[in-house]
Order: C-alpha cells, then sequence, then structure tokens
C-alpha cells in the first residue's frame, strides 16, 4: 500500500507491502542504513528513531504505522558537516568502541536532551534504557551526552575528563 | 524476521473498525503495537488482517468524568505516566506506566494495548485490578463493562472476545494507590521478576477497604485477597503489613523462570506487597 512518510525533512511516497518494518523500509527501500538491526525484538535499541519527536524501536513499528508521519535517523541529525553536538560528545568522550549501538544511542540521547538539557547521571542512565551497549559499560556514553548537554546549554564541555560515579 | 503477510486497515472510525473485527476470521487489534509485532514477527501470530486503530480521533484522551477517570484505547504509557489526572487519582497506574519496559516502549505502547495482551507480567494489569478499575469494551452488538477482577482470565487470555475492543477503561477516583517493582533488568525497567499494586481508603486513621494485586509471580496478575484482610479494619501498622506480606502467594501457583526460583519468587511477593502498602500507608 501506498504510504506517506517525511524522513530526515525529505518527503517519500512509497509503496510498502503492509508487512514491511519501519526498519527496513529505512534501510533498504531509502537506503539509510544508518539505523541498525541489533536483535530484532525490540530490546536492544539498536534501531531507535525518532517519529513525530518521540523515539521508538523501528523493528518493532510497521512503515505503514507511519503514514504520514515525520521519521528522523541518525543521516538527518548533523547540519552538513557539523555534528550535532550528541554526535560530538560521542567523538570527544569516547560514547563508542564498535560502534553498532551507536546511532540508536544517538537518537535516543537526542530525545532525552530535547526534553531536559542538564540531566543528573541517573537521569542519562535512565533516559538510555531502552538502549543496549555490549561494549563500552555506559560510562563513556554517560560523560558523551553531558558533554552534549554542556554544548547544547552554551556551556564550555568538560570532556573525558569529567568524572562519573559507577 | 518480519510477520506472514496480512491485509492492513486504518479505520478511522469505531463503528467501521468493529465492522471488519466482525467480518473477519483471524483479524488483530494494533494499538501500539509492542506485543503484537514482535509475537507476529516470531510468526507465533498470523492474523489474515490487522485493524488499527490508532488513526481513530478521541481514542488517545485521558479524561475527567467526576467519580472517575478515562483513558482511551490509544493513550500511550508515556502519557499515562506524564497524565497529573492520573499522578493525582490513579498513582499505581501512572507508576506502572512509567516503570514499563523502556522508554522506547512506553513512547509506542498503550494502557489499554498492555491490558487487552494480558501478558502474566505486565505491569497495567496489576494496577487496574488493585484500583478497581472497569474495562469499557465495544462490539457491533453494543458496549459492555467488565470490572479488572472479572478481565484477566488466565495466561495472554482476557475476557475480550476476538471481535471486541477494549475503548478505555474507567478507574474510580478515591483511595491513595502505589505501584512497585523489581525488573528482570534491576530497577523497573523490563517485565517484573515481582511487583505489586496496592489501593487503600485509609482516610480516618483505619483502613476500610484495601485491594492488592500481585503480577509477574504466578499464571495470571491476580489479586491477593488474604492479604487484603490482613490490613482491612487495622490501623496499617508495621505489624498488619507484614501479616499482609505473608499471605502474597496463597493459593497461587507460583512459577518459576531463569529470572527467579518459586522459592524465591514467593519471597519477592511478600517483599513488594510490603513496600507498597508502607508506600500507601506512611
Amino acid at each position: 500500500m501506498e504510504i506517506s512518510v517525511s524522513v530526515n525533512g525529505t518527503d517519500h511516497r512509497s509503496d510498502v507491502e503492509p508487512r514491511t518494518l519501519l526498519v527496513h523500509y529505512l534501510r533498504e527501500d531509502l537506503g539509510l542504513t544508518g539505523t541498525h538491526i541489533g536483535c530484532d525484538t525490540g530490546y536492544c535499541g539498536a534501531c531507535t528513531v525518532i517519529v513525530d519527536g518521540r523515539t521508538v524501536k523501528a523493528c518493532t513499528m510497521l512503515a505503514v504505522q507511519a503514514d504520514g508521519q515525520s521519521v528522523q535517523t541518525i543521516e538527518g541529525v548533523a547540519n552538513g558537516d557539523e555534528l550535532h553536538p550528541v554526535q560530538e560528545g560521542f567523538w570527544e568522550c569516547h560514547g563508542l568502541q564498535c560502534g553498532f549501538c551507536t546511532p540508536g544511542m544517538i537518537m535516543s540521547s537526542i530525545a532525552l536532551l530535547d526534553s531536559n538539557d542538564d540531566p543528573t547521571e541517573e537521569e542519562i542512565r535512565h533516559g538510555i534504557e531502552g538502549n543496549l551497549c555490549r561494549c563500552t559499560g555506559y560510562h563513556n556514553i554517560v560523560r558523551s551526552v553531558q558533554y552534549a548537554g554542556a554544548r547544547i546549554r552554551g556551556e564550555e564541555p568538560q570532556g573525558a575528563s569529567q568524572e562519573v560515579s559507577s | 524476521m518480519y510477520p506472514a503477510k496480512f491485509d492492513y486497515v486504518s479505520p478511522s472510525t469505531l463503528e467501521e473498525a468493529l465492522s471488519i473485527l466482525s467480518a473477519s476470521e483471524n483479524a488483530k487489534v494494533l494499538s501500539g503495537g509492542m506485543s503484537l509485532i514482535p509475537l507476529m514477527k516470531m510468526r507465533l501470530v498470523r492474523p489474515t488482517t490487522v485493524v488499527d486503530i490508532s488513526r481513530i480521533p478521541g481514542l488517545d484522551e485521558i479524561t475527567d468524568e467526576g467519580d472517575h477517570i478515562s483513558i482511551g484505547a490509544m493513550v500511550r504509557h508515556a502519557d499515562t505516566a506524564a497524565s497529573p489526572l492520573v499522578i493525582e487519582h490513579a498513582a499505581a497506574l501512572a507508576q506502572a506506566a512509567g516503570a514499563t519496559a523502556d522508554i522506547q516502549v512506553r513512547n509506542q505502547g498503550t494502557t489499554c494495548g498492555s491490558i487487552a495482551h494480558a501478558d502474566l507480567a505486565a505491569d497495567q494489569p496489576a494496577a487496574v485490578l488493585a484500583l478497581g478499575a472497569t474495562m469499557v469494551v465495544a462490539s457491533l452488538a453494543g458496549t459492555r463493562e467488565i470490572a479488572a477482577a472479572d478481565f484477566f482470565v488466565d495466561t495472554l487470555t482476557s475476557a475480550l472476545t476476538p471481535e471486541e475492543i477494549l475503548v478505555k477503561i474507567k478507574v474510580p477516583k478515591g483511595g491513595k494507590s502505589a505501584y512497585v517493582k523489581l525488573g528482570r533488568r534491576g530497577g523497573s525497567s523490563d517485565y517484573p521478576i515481582a511487583a505489586c499494586a496496592v489501593w487503600v481508603d485509609a482516610s480516618n486513621g483505619t483502613v476500610s477497604d484495601a485491594r492488592i494485586a500481585v503480577t509477574g509471580v504466578g499464571s495470571k496478575p491476580y489479586l491477593a485477597a488474604a492479604s487484603a484482610q490482613a490490613v482491612v479494619g487495622t490501623d496499617g501498622s508495621g505489624d498488619a503489613i507484614a501479616e499482609a506480606a505473608s499471605h502474597a502467594t496463597d493459593d497461587i501457583v507460583v512459577l518459576e523462570d531463569l529470572y527467579g526460583s518459586v522459592a524465591y519468587r514467593s519471597h519477592l511477593a511478600g517483599v513488594y506487597v510490603q513496600r507498597a502498602l508502607e508506600e500507601v500507608l506512611a
């Protein structure tokens, strides 16, 4: 069936099978392979995208459910060559190792900072509860989000030297 | 993984949705899809028709109806958790909604969808059992109301028939309630290993009425009647709470899985009955 979806500001009209998952539509029909498929069961959050302002797991949403809605993926986050503050934070604070969880982690972090640009460490850990990372132990991800929060607030980020508790 | 083929319809009126359900052999209602879509991907469920009710206007509202609040079929967990009305009048449900799964699931999944799905370890059923809520169910034949206590029949089995839609729940105002939970990943994330919702009417220094619901422990979320009896008529002291906790699994076949043995879960049921009661009687 025909759907009309805005993805990263570009309108797309596409013919999809009803059983097409949003993540497959993004990756295979639109070629936006930055959104990853991890567990494929709704647990890991690697496929997190923002639909109408809210994070969702694109492996557990049908493309037809997104008809008429606005989707933001990792490809739509940077402003040209200028990294989004959250991307910059992950870069500066080594918020990734293998990088597989990173696109979803960044989308969740953006949504978190959109609602609260000065989260506590606990709020950050809670804010990324739907995203699993098997490399970092989350410490540097927390630092990355703290860095991005400072950037967004217009403050000087403390970078990788920032201390976080266990 | 992707589901088996199905026809997708997204009606714009409830009547249309009910007609499709009534005419189809094997149709399923889709609200947020957080339970249905994983089941379809694993091919445990193969509906011929999926009826998406998300485009029916008016189903996404939480309203104040005087003596109760009403939560529509398309109200997402995140909205239930953040609603001032729910927080004020049905704290246990707001807390259950805020403790469900993770943020992405709460953004997409619905309160009514979780209730209709009737998972044996879901958060919402415990809250509506304790709050004494009523499920409002529509079909082409009309509307009927089902008390929460009669709604959860067995594992993944509710009193809903295939041609019915849970259109809203009615939660009575009054009393005080709370939901506390141990999630599989610690804290409240993920399904509960054990969790408890309590509601008490304790306005005059004595507990005049109470309902205590436990989820994650047995084959379905259940009302722990003996636990409630143990606090009703008391002043809600520590002794009464301990007595209530000791009856948390009376007459219940406690299930075990890789998250907890029968002994551990039985212990946790008591602990969470105690903590929930302490929260409302403190």
